[in-house]
């Protein structure tokens, strides 16, 4: 039963990062991509009418993690505590900036916002990025369950970690190309003209930084968490994953050479999709590793009760196929370009 | 309050008050967008149609502001308060995710295309996209409620291994009894908010000679559902929340209303002041038998005082519960007499031209916020000292680990950015009235001819 929500979070995580990704993407190449006030209603446009529910899948997951696994919910909150705050305040001014940009047609009002969405969607990626190496690399946790990060420390891994490291950093960085590639694809797809093919030139650009970085990383992250190579030994049919997700790499490059947009951005998605589950399976049964292995928070010993565990799929079932109906209308409602004559969405 | 546990009660207090400010009128508009959408489908009027529209852009910038500044709150639980979050997690977790589950992915999906999709969804289309943002408010609240409700009725649960609570009944959990009058009061609450901010907005357009006809409609719609609201909220909703106060909360109940000695046909405290060190109410000016019989129905009933309960059950913050707890009744009073005196008025075809009644209106505008505020700081600090009613004490559930130093940085920040939010929140709002329901018409320089109206 745990694993089984281990597996559900672990899902709705990688559906928040697949579907959040492209607009927190778009949001970070929003100045490198639009060059004109026009091509910049067209980015907000082209994530508009979703992001909201994309965001929403963020707090879902919360959720549910909060239930299914309540002492991981409180050790990593209260261990990530500086960062996370940052994080909301982050997702505060990102989503001001896009709701309130465009109440008021004027040459101060629209840049300013405009600045503060890229700016927040830019470092929300490395902060994501960031979250995501800490959980892997492991945390300072001790006896009580507990542990807190400051925000840095001496940036190595030793003993008491910060939450910037020299690891997490470089995690962080690949996070951001990762969207800003994955976003890049989101605009060419959604978009027509110039911008269009800017999008399409700054995702093959971005593509070789993913493609660098993601080898680095992967053959750190092999030395810096053994269970990784535990798992993959024990299940090797767990290599079908980071398979996933060079294929989605290779296909990125392939699609966008045959200029097949919806193709190169699917790709994309595989590609995060490989990756995250490859992180997930890699990690388990460990929902939070501790630099010492013994105080590791797993699967086991945080999760909630079997009753509610089990309740709690019944209607999770339900709320997930009424989510999945939405989406589906939601998506098919802004199917299509946005034009930049079109003034479809205010 | 310096230690740390002050500061992460001070942390929650403050962003949770903020937040508040924003689901309040958005539930209550809700529910009267629907009621103008429903009133123009079936008139095919197109005032009400531009009515819901004007309507429409408020609760936009409203709902904007309710989602950025509640994605703190369910961080928080975790952040700020994980030892209740690892204790209790496993059951109120439930109710979290619920919302997250049913309410905000319905409300995400259904608002954009409200907000911004009238044209392509027809009229009948458009109307069931304001019911479903209506019902995935509503259905929020629902969530929200029940979790509160647990914390301060705690049923349906067993204490498992290593102190952490299990839930053992979902549906006590989410039917809770305490739940369902806590859902009906905070509801009514927030329709009075909203019915407050529309009337008021009519009153304003009256009072000031522009789009009249609009005026009416609002003044209308708000006082008529308002006087319902106002009079629902004192019985039974209000009578009742009593009644399980009084049956589970005992110490609270003599707490808010600064009963400090246990007796017979026990007095109403109107006003005074409480001196909790003399155990002692200044200057009161009380009704003689009535909490008695407002309690038991009985004028000599036997009514509990804070001596019968030992100090250390006693909430930590007398003073500050028994004035929310006057606040909040006193308001909720004025409003059954102002929207009284309005429907009145309104039923006798005068309340238009009394302009002095549209005074009043128009500037009670800010007191529905204060009663809601006030309603909600009477049940968290009447829990007090508990966390969980009986069963987790305040004080055990904070964080271990994040320092009040760490705590004091993000509630600052907090203050900070709030402070700039509520200014922009202000503005925006100002200038959606401005504008008004005819903004091509004001651009053109045109005024409304009166006659139109009526």
């Amino acid at each position: 039963m745990e694993t089984l929500w281990f597996c559900l979070v672990a899902v709705m995580v990688t559906l928040y990062v697949l579907l959040d990704g492209f607009d927190l993407g778009a949001g970070a190449v929003h100045f490198l991509v639009a060059k004109t006030e026009e091509e910049r209603r067209q980015v907000i446009a082209s994530i508009g009418p979703v992001w909201d529910g994309n965001e929403v899948w963020l707090l879902a997951a919360g959720g549910t993690l909060y239930f299914a696994f309540p002492a991981l919910y409180a050790s990593s909150f209260s261990g990530f505590y500086l960062p996370l705050m940052m994080v909301l305040w982050l997702l505060i001014l990102r989503g001001t900036s896009i709701e309130f940009r465009n109440h008021i047609k004027s040459p101060i009002w629209i840049p300013f916002w405009d600045f503060f969405f890229s700016i927040s969607s830019l470092l929300l990626a490395i902060f994501f990025g960031a979250a995501l190496a800490n959980v892997v690399r492991g945390v300072p946790l001790d006896q009580s369950g507990y542990f807190f990060e400051p925000l840095w420390t001496n940036f190595r891994l030793d003993e008491q970690t910060g939450i910037l490291d020299w690891y997490t950093i470089l995690v962080g960085v690949q996070a951001l190309l990762v969207l800003m590639m994955h976003g890049s694809l989101w605009l060419q797809w959604k978009t027509d003209g110039a911008l269009n093919q800017r999008a399409a030139r700054l995702a093959s650009l971005c593509w070789w930084g993913v493609l660098v970085l993601t080898a680095l990383v992967t053959a750190v992250t092999f030395s810096i968490q053994p269970q990784v190579s535990v798992n993959f030994k024990t299940w090797p049919l767990g290599y079908i994953l980071p398979l996933l997700a060079v294929a989605g790499l290779a296909g990125v490059q392939f699609e966008l050479r045959r200029k097949n947009e919806r193709g190169a951005f699917l790709s994309s998605c595989a590609y995060l999709l490989g990756m995250l589950t490859s992180v997930v399976f890699g990690v388990y049964p460990m929902v939070l590793p501790a630099r010492n292995p013994i105080y590791a928070l797993t699967v086991h010993n945080a999760k909630a009760a079997d009753y509610g565990l089990k309740v709690g799929l019944a209607w999770w079932l339900i709320g997930m196929l009424l989510a999945a109906i939405y989406f589906t209308h939601v998506y098919r409602s802004f199917a299509g370009k946005v034009s930049a004559d079109t003034t479809s969405h205010g | 309050m310096g230690s740390a546990l002050d500061v992460h009660r001070l942390h929650f207090a403050f962003t949770i008050t903020f937040h508040y400010l924003f689901p309040q009128l958005t539930m209550g508009l809700a529910l009267l967008i629907v009621i103008l959408k429903s009133v123009a489908l079936r008139t095919n009027d197109e005032h009400f149609s531009r009515a819901a529209r004007f309507w429409a852009k408020i609760f936009g910038i409203n709902f904007a502001l309710g989602v950025v500044t509640g994605i703190p709150m369910e961080f928080q639980f975790g952040t700020n308060w994980a030892e209740f979050s690892k204790t209790a997690g496993g059951v109120i977790g439930q109710t979290l995710a619920m919302e997250g589950v049913f309410s905000f992915f319905l409300e995400s999906t259904f608002l954009g295309l409200f907000l911004y999709g009238e044209k392509k969804l027809g009229r009948v289309g458009h109307w069931w996209a304001a019911f479903l943002v209506f019902l995935g408010s509503w259905m929020s609240g629902y969530f929200i409620v029940a979790t509160d409700a647990w914390m301060q009725h705690p049923i349906g649960y067993r204490l498992g291994a290593h102190h952490q609570i299990e839930l053992t009944s979902f549906w006590d959990l989410l039917l809770n009894q305490w739940a369902l009058w806590q859902y009906v009061h905070t509801m009514l609450g927030a329709v009075q908010t909203g019915c407050f901010v529309m009337a008021a907005v009519g009153a304003f357009y009256v009072l000031s000679h522009r789009d009249p006809l609009y005026g009416r409609i609002f003044l209308r719609i708000g006082v008529l559902v308002g006087v319902i609201a106002a009079l629902l909220q004192l019985t039974p909703s209000g009578d009742m929340q009593g009644k399980l106060v009084t049956q589970y909360q005992p110490t609270t109940l003599a707490a808010m209303e600064g009963l400090f000695e246990s007796q017979d046909g026990a007095p109403l405290a109107v006003l005074g002041q409480p001196d909790v060190a003399k155990r002692t109410l200044d200057n009161p000016l009380i009704i003689p038998n009535m909490l008695s019989f407002l309690t038991y129905k009985h004028w000599n009933a036997h009514v509990q005082g804070l001596n019968d309960f030992p100090e250390d059950q006693w909430p930590d913050k007398i003073e500050l519960l028994y004035f929310s707890y006057h606040v909040m009744v006193g308001l909720g009073t004025m409003f059954i007499a102002v929207m009284g005196i309005s429907a009145f008025l309104l039923w006798r075809k005068k309340l238009f031209e009394a302009r002095w009644m549209l005074w009043i209106i128009m500037l009670s505008v800010p007191l529905p916020y204060i009663a809601n505020t006030a309603g909600w700081l009477t049940a968290e600090l009447g829990r007090q000292p508990w966390l969980i009613y009986g069963l987790m004490r305040t004080a055990h559930g904070f964080s271990p680990r994040v320092a009040a130093g760490n705590a004091w940085f993000t509630l600052i920040g907090f203050m900070g950015l709030y402070t700039v939010l509520a200014m922009l929140w202000l503005f925006l709002i100002y200038r959606e009235i401005e504008i008004g329901p005819e903004p091509e018409a004001r651009l053109r320089g045109e005024t409304l001819d009166p006659s139109v109206a009526e």
